[in-house]
């Protein structure tokens, strides 16, 4: 690691809430995409000539699709209740890293352009006009929000500035203003098939590879179907966990779970990717469109059941979005959502988590666990964001929390909870999400990641944890690179499934 | 009949106009506009009667602010039960006979003009102290809380300094409602409450102060946690897929 161009956050025990630095994160510029990135997704591929009247139209059709963005709009105080929510202002003390900050950057223009006092009163109420400094403003302040909803947990009215976020990306989005980083991901999920750009040949290379390895280790075929048609299982996970590390220990994990378990299950090469960054710019087309991957592969594979795996924001796309938007779920009746009601199976929730499906093998006493296996790490649980504040597990709400929390305890000796105000809803981001995690913000990354660095370090000097438990690829990616800045090792980081996978004890059963 | 008394007649039918008008058209496009994905900040409850829980928490209580910022919510809190309690107290003024259960809230109502200042008060000095608040509060904030803060100090005059002839102001406000018109009492504080009120009631369709039918329209606070049960479409999302 080259020394940083930037002072690293020093943890607190108890980070205090820092003093404003107006402008501290102002420096930071996300990279503009490229024409033809731009172009593959449908958006022009540059800033056209009337580029505001363009966006101001925009903004009015947003306006009139998502009731969150007027209600939200409309509704602030600016009680301030939020202001020190935000991991990225608390990491960097720039006031427009504060949530309702962040808002108003775009609340600004609406009330210019959409009320009434903002028309007849700016200066008033706080209205701008749309000019290029207040877009490049944008570009750079809604390229530092996660879309953690850390923030919605807090306000009064539940504003979730995430919303907002997603919003203002859309607009920039529609006058040529992409993010690199995001356009260039969702375009290689259409025409390869995920994230990573990993193309089908690569992907039967790999796992072939990944069963070698669990044969060496296990002595028992422990195998990676690649779309086998007739599986039970469609497996859809984020393409990290082909290769990435700590990420391929937990698809290992996961593999191993369905053999203990005689579970037939597949991978898809069409639906190699669970991430759906079509979320992150706020564009319902390109959701939709990503989304469709899924139902188009559970169909052809004739499965009974989708599962996901470790992914944060591909767990809430896939609990929260999916039925809507694929039709994975129950009571749609277009043409495919009833294709896929007669083909899953209703005894299962569809989608479900990995976490899920464990869990409930595990309660059932379908795997063999040693324990022990685990005995040389002292565990810690991070709640990612989009599990905990965007999505659910089990039957009864909160299950995000309880069910991987379960898990663990069922694989390790040693579990220590981080403090409560970092944990559950209240968790803090990891600073890469929201489509974040790109080099050119490694400040920000860094800056981010301070408050449950800080969180971390109180659990390491008291408790002796060495291992932060996750269930999010991008969690897990941004992490590894940056816990050297704060002194860990990249090694505490990994997978609920890379502990299920160390625990458990295949052919026992036989 | 004065001019003054003329003047606030008319001023009291536009502000009723505007504010009732203006709400309900808000509320119509709020509850108009769709919301086409699933978006309650969970945890969340999985029936719509935990919904209904959750919401009346939010708005008896103000639960997500105690979560947030005890200062905020002690002195918000305050304010706004104070605020309910005075508006009812006001009830007597367009009632007649006035109804028994308002006539055992006035001692309450009164006091509570008293912490409804107070938390107003503390409510404004954070938006300078605190410099965060400070950084977010724009102009109109400030002269929100300054409206607020009058309303309460002239009608606080009115009760405990200069005591207006509220006999008469009550039949004035009475023959407002019957189209059958009364003189108003010629009295200054009477007539800045008066303005400062109506005031009121013209901005809040055009401003923050549509927290208050916004609340209830808050996708991530009302809606049920159960989107692997029931599909949820908008309409114009379901145009894609046909
Ligand atoms: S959604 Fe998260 S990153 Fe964005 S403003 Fe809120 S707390 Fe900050
Ligand atoms: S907590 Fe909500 S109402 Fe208060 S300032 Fe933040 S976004 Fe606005």
């Amino acid at each position: 690691m080259a020394a940083p161009e930037f002072a690293v956050p020093v943890l607190e025990e108890f980070p205090a809430v820092p003093a404003l630095q107006p402008g501290a994160m102002a420096h930071n510029k996300p990279f503009v995409a490229s024409a033809p990135l731009n172009g593959a997704l449908g958006f022009p591929g540059e800033l056209p000539e009337d580029w505001q009247p363009r966006a101001i139209a925009h903004m009015g059709e947003l306006l009139h699709k998502y009731r969150s963005l007027r209600v939200f709009l409309d509704s602030c105080v600016h009680c301030g209740a939020c202001t020190d929510k935000c991991h990225y202002f608390l990491g960097t003390g720039d006031p427009k890293n504060m949530p309702v900050a962040r808002q108003d950057l775009l609340r600004s223009v609406y009330r210019r352009y959409f009320t009434l006092p903002g028309k007849l009163f700016p200066a008033l109420v706080g209205a701008r006009d749309l000019t290029r400094e207040v877009l490049d403003d944008w570009f750079r302040y809604f390229n530092e929000c996660s879309e953690c909803r850390r923030c919605s947990v807090f306000c009064p009215y539940g504003i979730d500035t995430a919303e907002i976020t997603m919003a203002a990306r859309e607009i920039l989005d529609s006058v040529g203003v992409g993010h690199k980083y995001v356009n260039e991901i969702i375009g290689k999920v259409h025409k390869i098939g995920n994230n990573l750009g990993l193309p089908g040949p690569a992907l039967h290379n790999t796992v072939e590879g990944l069963e070698e390895d669990m044969k060496d280790e296990t002595g028992e075929d422990v195998r990676m179907p690649v779309d086998e048609a007739g599986a039970e299982v469609l497996l859809v996970t984020p393409s990290a966990d082909f290769f990435a590390e700590p990420h391929v220990y937990s698809l290992i994990g996961y593999a191993k779970v369905f053999h203990a378990a005689g579970i037939r299950w597949t991978l898809s090469t069409t639906a190699s990717e669970a991430g759906n960054f079509g979320m992150f710019i706020g564009n319902y087309e390109q959701l939709h469109k990503v989304a469709g991957r899924i139902r188009q592969a559970a169909l052809e594979l004739g499965v009974k059941r989708v599962v996901v795996g470790e992914c944060g924001h591909a767990w809430r796309v896939a609990y929260s979005f999916w039925n809507t938007l694929n039709g994975v779920g129950a009571g749609g009746d277009d043409h495919y959502a009833q294709l896929l009601q007669k083909q899953l199976d209703p005894r299962y929730k569809q989608p479900s988590h990995i976490c899920e499906v464990t869990w409930d093998l595990i309660r059932r006493g379908a795997l063999t666990l040693d324990k022990e296996a685990n005995d040389h790490r002292v565990v810690t649980f991070h709640d990612s964001c989009n599990v905990a504040r965007a999505s659910r597990m089990g039957d009864v709400p909160g299950g995000q929390f309880e069910i991987p929390r379960a898990i663990i305890r069922a694989v390790a000796n040693h579990f220590v909870e981080m403090a409560p105000g970092t944990t559950h809803e209240q968790t803090f981001c990891c600073g890469g999400g929201g489509g974040l995690l790109s080099d050119e913000l490694i400040e920000l990354r860094v800056k981010g990641a301070m408050p449950r660095m800080a969180a971390l370090k109180n659990v390491v000097d008291q408790h002796g944890v060495n291992f932060m438990a996750m269930i999010c690829a991008i969690c897990k990616a941004q992490f590894t690179k940056v816990f050297p800045y704060y002194g860990f090792k990249m090694g505490m980081v990994g997978g609920v499934h890379q502990l299920v996978s160390d625990a458990i004890r295949l052919g026992a059963k036989q | 009949m004065s001019a003054a008394s003329l003047f606030f007649a008319l001023l009291f039918y536009f502000a009723t106009v505007v504010l009732v008008a203006g709400v309900a058209a808000k509320v119509y496009e709020f509850a108009r506009t769709p919301a086409p994905l699933k978006i309650p900040t969970t945890p969340a409850p999985t029936t719509t009667f935990g919904v209904v829980l959750r919401m009346a928490r939010e708005i008896a209580f103000f639960e997500s602010l105690f979560k947030s910022n005890l200062w905020i919510w002690v002195f918000g809190w305050a304010f706004h039960f104070a605020l309910l309690l005075v508006l009812l107290r006001h009830l007597r003024y367009f009632t007649e006979p006035v109804w028994a259960w308002v006539v055992w809230i006035q001692p309450f109502g009164m006091y509570a003009g008293f912490a409804m200042a107070g938390a107003a008060a503390c409510l404004w000095a954070r938006r300078f102290l605190v410099e965060r608040i400070r950084y977010i509060s724009t102009p109109s904030d400030h002269l929100m809380i300054a409206l607020l803060l009058g309303i309460a100090a002239s009608g606080l005059m009115m009760k405990f300094v200069t005591r207006t002839d509220i006999v008469a102001v009550k039949a004035f406000f009475l023959g407002l409602m019957r189209f059958d018109w009364q003189a108003l009492p010629a009295d200054a504080p009477l007539y800045v409450h008066l303005t400062l009120v109506a005031g009121l009631m013209i901005v809040f369709p055009f401003s923050k102060l549509l927290h208050a039918p916004g609340v209830f329209f808050s996708p991530t606070r009302n809606q049920v946690d159960d989107p692997r049960e029931h599909r949820h479409l908008a309409p114009w999302a379901a145009r894609l897929d046909a």
